[in-house]
């Protein structure tokens, strides 16, 4: 259906990022960078990385928005998992 | 296909799922992996609040050792790609091309399932003890073998399944639908991989 948007060498270029955010994960953690910087930095590339592969390799990008709706429902439940467990984190 | 066939296609298929365009098995597939999610959340989560209360927890990369399951997260990445491939060799019904890429998805699985069956053996019988971390005692090595192992489990599965498709479409049952599918949950135990690797082993 939509094999346009789906032509291998995109895939080989998305796969080229994931390689190279990787190297970077990598290259931050062997730098120890300080404990705040490092932390944000490897977030970022990790939910980069998944998001990459979620909208490419899973077509999310390409389905209708009610796929990515179900896809979202998990995540704003463990916002609010961890919402309900602040009190434990961080007990006064 | 004729031009009235591809409209009664999509009628029927418009009535079949409102919601995703090819089938209800990629919606169902879709809907559990929702849960599945919730599943790595929650463990993801419990094993963040348990490291926070902890005093002394160890730094994972010294104990650990990332290099390995470096090579691992690669490994997974790759046979991502290769998944991707063999389902655009099936929508152009290539099935030597196919065959070649999904067995290379399905042999990607194995040397990572090996890789992590050698890394925990080499954990459990030289690095753990060494650190002065028993599997028993320690919160660490708890959150880390539940984590990881739940995601091996994952990709045993995933093997299994993968390892059905191919022997599905190769008795003409299974079409580029079903492994569409397919790769939907390989991609997802992919996607798991890289968050595990960062907060298991980097952060």
């Amino acid at each position: 259906m939509t094999s346009a948007a789906h032509s291998s060498s995109a895939y080989i270029k998305i796969f080229y990022v994931l390689l190279v955010l990787t190297v970077a994960e990598l290259a931050v953690v062997y730098m120890g960078l300080p404990k705040l910087f490092l932390a944000g930095a490897l977030v970022v590339f990790a939910v980069w990385k998944a998001v990459l592969v979620a909208m490419h390799f899973m077509h999310l990008k390409f389905e209708k928005r009610t796929l990515a709706v179900v896809a979202l429902v998990p995540f704003v439940l463990c916002v609010f998992l961890i919402l309900m467990l602040m009190p434990d984190i961080f007990p006064h | 296909m004729s031009e009235a066939a591809v409209m009664d296609h999509a009628v029927v298929e418009l009535q079949e799922s409102p919601l995703t365009p090819e089938s209800w098995g990629k919606l169902g597939m879709w809907l559990f992996l929702a849960g599945d999610a919730m599943s790595f959340g929650c463990l993801i989560v419990g094993y963040g609040i348990l490291r926070h209360a902890s005093s002394n927890w160890p730094v994972p990369k010294e104990v650990l050792g990332i290099n390995l399951t470096a090579f691992m997260t690669f490994l997974l990445i790759v046979s991502s790609v290769w998944m991707v491939l063999a389902l655009a060799a099936i929508q152009e019904n290539n099935k030597p091309k196919f065959n070649k890429f999904l067995g290379l998805v399905i042999l990607g699985g194995l040397m990572f399932l090996g890789c992590q069956a050698y890394e925990w053996t080499h954990l459990l019988t030289h690095r753990l003890p060494e650190a002065g971390i028993s599997f028993t005692t320690s919160l660490f090595a708890t959150t880390f073998f539940i984590l990881t192992g739940f995601h091996g489990m994952h990709v045993t599965g995933g093997v299994i399944y993968n390892t059905c498709v191919l022997a599905a479409v190769n008795r003409g049952r299974y079409g580029a639908k079903h492994v569409e599918i397919a790769g939907l949950y390989w991609h997802f135990v992919d996607l798991v991989w890289i968050l595990i690797f960062t907060f298991v082993y980097l952060l």
